[in-house]
């Protein structure tokens, strides 16, 4: 390429030259936007169908009715009730389970165990882990509590245990990320007045980390709740009547009803009550997002 | 240790406080220990159904058999129409994600002002967040129906599936590969701008370059995502495992597939009693799956630590 520039220095080559630069620069933003437009024109579209907007006539699909009532054959009577309830609980499992053992082990990787061979085994391990299809975690949770342990078949502890699995590399990272940034000036001082490892980490280490950590946490749940392949695979339901009366009942999960109502090819199914589930379980999510990044934007300025 | 055995004890009963310290240590020890614990979990519970099920197909006909019909008899067990139909989805989406992917980098880490990218980064993100059952709902009733205006695509496609995987995994490939092409030493630009190189010239012919094996790790793991990627394919390209052959290449991808993810799912969905054949043939698929995508994983960490070594 220096040679090209080599053979004319102020001639024709260096405005072809720039309208090339220029070319490619575009090319390059519109690579970028490409992805972005696609999903935020289907999002609309998602939106425009779930509100019933262009066909009023069948009035909207997601209000009040859709979201205390049960699935229906049909279209107009089917609501995501039970599914909403069931993600729901299938998160506190979730949180109760994964986030716990996430940050222990997150605490042990940052202020126990930094730089030894056995830390680096476990970094690489959680590496991998994060990498393995959702599917997979499905038929380890069948395997292991299903059938090893004796838990029911798609019930909500074996969901939130089977998915907090799945999302247990994505926290222990995140909160990694979070102990790593606080200041070892403030483990210093804290060792300097007499405190122990362990009171250190409880009372310095953990309360500035903590933020991070949520943030993360909430961001690993938003990844659980649009979860549905591990689901299938626990036997969850694909519809249920009602919301699970308790944590050993067999439950189903938002994302979990929308694959069920792909089997009902009718219109009003496809374009009117799956769109208005897709547009829960994302506004769901968003909900969560924000939430994150609230915590982590008002924590950040102190 | 050492502070708490000293002679003059300023807080309190230091027997108690080390106790203490150690059962803290051990129970921290065994959370961590749980992840190396699910690892050897997913291997074993996939290898003892698998070796079950290796007893009763034989693997040269499991690897080698062309045809897949684990409920209805004939049953069959042959996984290499799943595998193809796998790498279809995966080379189809190779295809959009990889260029634009790397791109995107390009234009965030090279050409973008602050500002744009404040715009453009979290809107990549949005891309990686959303779930992939919707992936596969808008690949279903939005792009199928507008694919169909212009090609002869069935009502379930792997088109338009591979179409939402690639779009998913694009963030994937850009967001590291920019921290690759981030990551160059801005020597190595001024030196080709000393040289009289346009931006052009320094993007593609320095920066990528020399962010290569960043830009290879993250190719490697975005095909294995697409490899493992499941209700999108589920969703969007239904569940008729076809054979591709020299015959049906040109028509295959207008047509309904099954991946070896979207056959599990559809054992799964079956409600399949333990010890079936059926539901051994879940695992022995599992196991297929686990083994790519583990591989390609270890692939794209080595080469991206050997990056790494470069320049730090």
């Amino acid at each position: 390429m220096a040679t090209d520039s080599g053979r004319d220095w102020f001639g024709s080559e260096k405005t072809t030259g720039y309208a090339k630069g220029r070319a490619f620069e575009l090319g390059c933003l519109a690579a970028t936007v490409f992805g972005i437009f696609m999903v935020f024109v289907l999002l609309l579209y998602v939106v425009v169908d779930a509100f019933a907007l262009t066909t009023p006539e069948y009035g909207p699909w997601l209000d009040g009715d859709f979201l205390t009532s049960a699935h229906s054959r049909f279209p107009e009577k089917a609501g995501i009730y039970p599914a909403l309830v069931g993600s729901v609980m299938m998160l506190i499992v979730i949180a109760l389970s994964a986030f716990p053992i996430g940050v222990g082990t997150a605490i042990y990787l940052e202020e126990y165990a930094s730089d030894n061979p056995i830390a680096t085994l476990i970094e690489i391990n959680i590496g991998n882990l994060a990498g393995v299809p959702s599917v997979v975690y499905g038929l380890l949770g069948l395997a292991l509590f299903i059938r090893f342990v004796g838990l029911g078949t798609g019930t909500v502890v074996v969901g939130g245990f089977t998915v907090g699995l799945l999302i247990l590399p994505i926290i222990i990272i995140s909160a990694q990320e979070a102990i790593r940034s606080v200041p070892d000036s403030m483990r210093t001082a804290s060792y300097g007045m007499g405190a122990t490892r362990w009171q250190t980490v409880w009372r310095v280490v953990l309360p500035e980390a903590l933020p991070g950590i949520l943030t993360g946490t909430i961001l690993a749940l938003g990844r659980a709740i649009g979860e549905t392949a591990p689901l299938i695979m626990i036997g969850a339901a694909a519809t249920v009547f009602s919301p699970p009366s308790s944590f050993f009942d067999r439950f189903s999960a938002m994302p979990r009803q929308i694959y069920a109502w792909v089997s009902f090819p009718k219109y009003e199914f496809q374009y009117g009550v799956m769109a208005a589930g897709v547009v829960t379980l994302l506004t769901v999510l968003l909900l969560m997002n924000a939430t994150a990044i609230l915590i982590r934007n008002r924590y950040q300025r102190q | 240790m050492s502070r708490e055995s000293t002679h003059v004890d300023l807080t309190g009963d230091a027997v108690s406080r080390s106790a203490k310290e150690r059962g803290v240590w051990l129970l921290l020890l065994t959370c961590a220990a749980l992840s190396v614990f699910v690892t050897f979990g997913i291997i074993g519970t996939l290898l003892f159904d698998a070796i079950d099920f290796f007893t009763e197909v034989s693997p040269v006909a499991f690897f080698t058999g062309t045809d897949w019909s684990p409920a209805i008899k004939p049953y069959s067990f042959g996984v290499l129409p799943l595998v193809t139909n796998t790498l279809l989805v995966t080379v189809l989406s190779a295809l959009i994600a990889l260029p634009l992917g790397v791109a995107s980098a390009i234009y965030l880490s090279e050409y973008a002002s602050d500002r744009v990218r404040s715009v453009l980064k979290p809107g990549l993100e949005v891309l990686a967040g959303i779930p992939t059952v919707v992936y596969g709902y808008f690949g279903l009733v939005y792009i199928t129906p507008a694919l169909d205006v212009v090609l002869p695509v069935s009502t379930f496609n792997a088109l338009s599936a591979s179409i939402v995987v690639g779009i998913m995994i694009i963030p994937m490939v850009s967001s590291i590969s920019e921290d690759a092409m981030s990551s160059v030493p801005d020597s190595l630009r001024e030196a080709g701008y000393g040289l009289g190189a346009t931006k052009f010239e320094v993007s593609t012919g320095v920066v990528v370059p020399a962010a290569a094996s960043g830009i290879v790790s993250s190719f490697v793991l975005a095909l294995s995502r697409a490899i493992g990627e499941t209700m999108a394919v589920v969703v969007a390209a239904g569940q008729s495992p076809t054979m591709i052959t020299a015959s049906n290449v040109d028509t295959v991808l207008f047509n309904s597939i099954q991946t070896m993810t979207s056959a599990m799912i559809e054992l799964g969905v079956s409600d399949l009693s333990g010890g079936t054949t059926a539901y051994k043939a879940l695992f022995a698929i599992g196991l297929t799956l686990f083994s790519i995508t583990f591989v390609m994983n270890l692939i794209s960490t080595l080469v991206a630590r050997r990056f790494q070594e470069e320049y730090q």
